[in-house]
């Protein structure tokens, strides 16, 4: 756990007017994680990833970015950063081809030698490597989706930040995306992806961050988040022969719901053993992990774009 | 990033259609004058017009007297208005400061995309015009040598040339002070509309209230108080008083509205 830091931050709080979208965050995310950073709409993650690359400014707080403070390091740091910040956006005018070469050619000591093939590389690597000259103003969704990646990817950077990557995409399309983000984590860029869904970054992230209402309620490995809950899940044809074969052996059912048990018991082929020694068949048999749904609704409250009114005392107090 | 902004202004469709629209004026008032040889009488109507049916080559310089007072500032207006509002509008804002390019010098690079297009509107109005003076104006003409200042004295050839340039150099600074505040309403505005109508609003406010006699005291601090005065430079001996004083109040227009554009832009939450 002595990997260098890609991205911290202390007491990152931003205030929109007297509204505060983000109080307190502490986010630490290392290099070669895939970072889930996880919240409902309105949560805050979206203007959290806006302070990272200094387009809005934090009221208080510090950021650092691959080692260096932001916004004050943008310069240096940000040419090592790739960015798709709340979908992707281009010149519509333009190609995707043009496009990637204005974008190319905006960064700071970019080089005119190379950049077609680095733009027909970027181009490869997101699936639009046959595109031809059309308008970015005629692209599917999903396309621009990829554009997006693309310009993102321009660089080579050594971290990647996403908001909602794969926002309007197909389920191909989910999944090429998602391949591209192990295979480029594999050879070493840290990835950190925002998103509401949480089974994408349930099968995509190292480790997660969920924010609620601008603060950051859990930060910690997945797989210790998903560790076993210390019970088995079985299905059996006789469910009641298997109650009772239970009840002899001391083990105790949690769960009982028609044909399918919940037990408390650390070792799933002991209890299998022990069934099928008593005669009693078992079709279905599974450790019990908490799924990252439970984890994020046990951690957040109800959902941030719902604004219930106050009651009347507290609204007088305000 | 200047490069970029130029690469981006000479690929829009929209650039060279807008300049091809405010072409379209000057060249049709060529060609009426042309078909009617009816003239406006010397003094009246736009200026260097009523030279023009004498002297085709004074043709470029009345194209633009005609569209200096409107249709320039008008689509000065909606470049730079666009700048950062559109950019923004279009959600492109976000990644071109995060490739990064900085803020500072974004700005400064549309303020130079803005002017290029000044330039290339004006070279282009100018070479029409010309064209079209050559060939179908001047046939009137019985000089031999030289052209009419507005003085009426002769004017030699690369006097009247240097002149001329004098005068688009004037001109485009007027329209300098026009793009930098239509950039300063762009940092404000959320739409690139909202900046455009600002700035022709500020215009046409400032030409109405030059004609009223109660703006005495404000008038000398107006923005297009000296607009015209380019035509002075045609004048024997050139009458710099006006010139001077426009200079001055173009150059303190595009340094107070740069900064300010400068100081919103700089610490403003980009958040389209």
């Amino acid at each position: 756990m002595s990997r260098d830091t890609a991205i911290r931050t202390q007491g990152l709080t931003k205030y929109f007017g007297r509204f505060e979208a983000v109080s307190d965050l502490s986010l630490d995310v290392r290099e070669g994680d895939v970072y889930g950073f996880l919240g409902a709409n309105g949560s805050g993650k979206t203007t959290t990833v806006r302070m990272l690359l200094g387009l809005v400014l934090a009221t208080s707080g510090e950021i650092e970015v691959l080692g260096r403070p932001m916004p004050r390091s943008g310069r240096e740091v940000l040419p090592h950063v790739g960015s798709m910040i709340e979908g992707p956006a281009a010149y519509a005018h333009l190609s995707g081809r043009a496009n990637l070469t204005l974008f190319d050619a905006m960064a700071p000591r970019s080089r005119r030698t190379g950049r077609k093939d680095r733009v027909e590389e970027t181009l490869d690597r997101v699936g639009l490597g046959g595109v031809d000259e059309r308008p970015v103003k005629n692209y599917s969704l999903g396309m621009r989706q990829r554009l997006g990646l693309a310009a993102a990817l321009l660089r080579k950077p050594r971290l990647l930040v996403l908001d909602e990557p794969t926002n309007g995409l197909d389920p191909q399309g989910i999944r090429d995306i998602r391949a591209l983000l192990l295979e480029l984590n594999a050879d070493g860029t840290t990835v950190f992806v925002s998103s509401h869904l949480l089974a994408e970054i349930e099968q995509l992230c190292t480790r997660v961050g969920v924010l609620d209402r601008g603060r950051m309620v859990v930060q910690e490995e997945l797989a210790v988040l998903r560790a076993p809950t210390g019970r088995i899940l079985l299905g059996t044809p006789d469910p009641d022969a298997a109650i009772a074969q239970l009840d002899r052996l001391g083990r105790s059912v949690e769960q009982h719901d028609g044909r399918r048990l919940a037990v408390r018991a650390a070792d799933a082929a002991e209890l299998n053993a022990e069934l099928v020694r008593a005669g009693i068949g078992v079709d279905e048999l599974s450790v019990e992990r908490r799924s990252l749904e439970d984890v994020v609704l046990a951690a957040t409250s109800a959902g941030n774009d719902t604004f219930a009114r106050p009651p009347r005392a507290v609204q007088d107090a305000s | 990033m200047i490069r970029v902004e130029l690469s981006k202004l000479l690929r829009s469709r929209r650039t060279w259609t807008t300049i091809a629209l405010i072409d379209a004026l000057p060249t049709l008032v060529g060609v009426l004058l042309a078909v009617t040889d009816l003239g406006p009488r010397p003094g009246e109507g736009p200026a260097f017009l009523s030279a023009v049916l004498t002297d085709g080559t004074l043709f470029p310089l009345a194209a633009l007297a005609i569209v200096l007072p409107l249709f320039l500032p008008i689509a000065v207006s909606v470049t730079a208005g666009e700048a950062i509002a559109g950019e923004a509008a279009a959600g492109t804002l976000r990644y071109v400061l995060v490739r990064p390019v900085g803020r500072l010098r974004l700005l400064v690079a549309k303020l130079v995309a803005a002017m290029a297009f000044v330039v290339l509107t004006v070279l282009v109005v100018a070479a029409t015009a010309y064209v079209v003076g050559v060939a179908l104006l001047g046939d009137q003409s019985v000089q031999v040598v030289g052209s009419t200042s507005v003085s009426g004295t002769s004017l030699s050839t690369p006097e009247l040339v240097g002149r001329t340039f004098l005068a688009l150099g004037y001109a485009m600074l007027c329209m300098l002070g026009v793009a930098a505040i239509a950039l300063f309403l762009s940092t404000v505005a959320s739409s690139s509309l909202g900046a455009a109508l600002g700035t022709m609003s500020i215009f046409v406010g400032s030409s109405l209230l030059l004609t009223l006699d109660a703006s005495e005291a404000i008038r000398d601090y107006l923005p297009t108080r000296y607009w015209l005065a380019f035509v002075d430079l045609f004048r024997d001996p050139i009458l710099w008083r006006d010139l001077q004083a426009g200079v001055i109040l173009q150059v303190a227009y595009v340094a107070v509205f740069f900064a300010a554009a400068w100081a919103n832009f700089a610490t403003k939450d980009v958040t389209d």
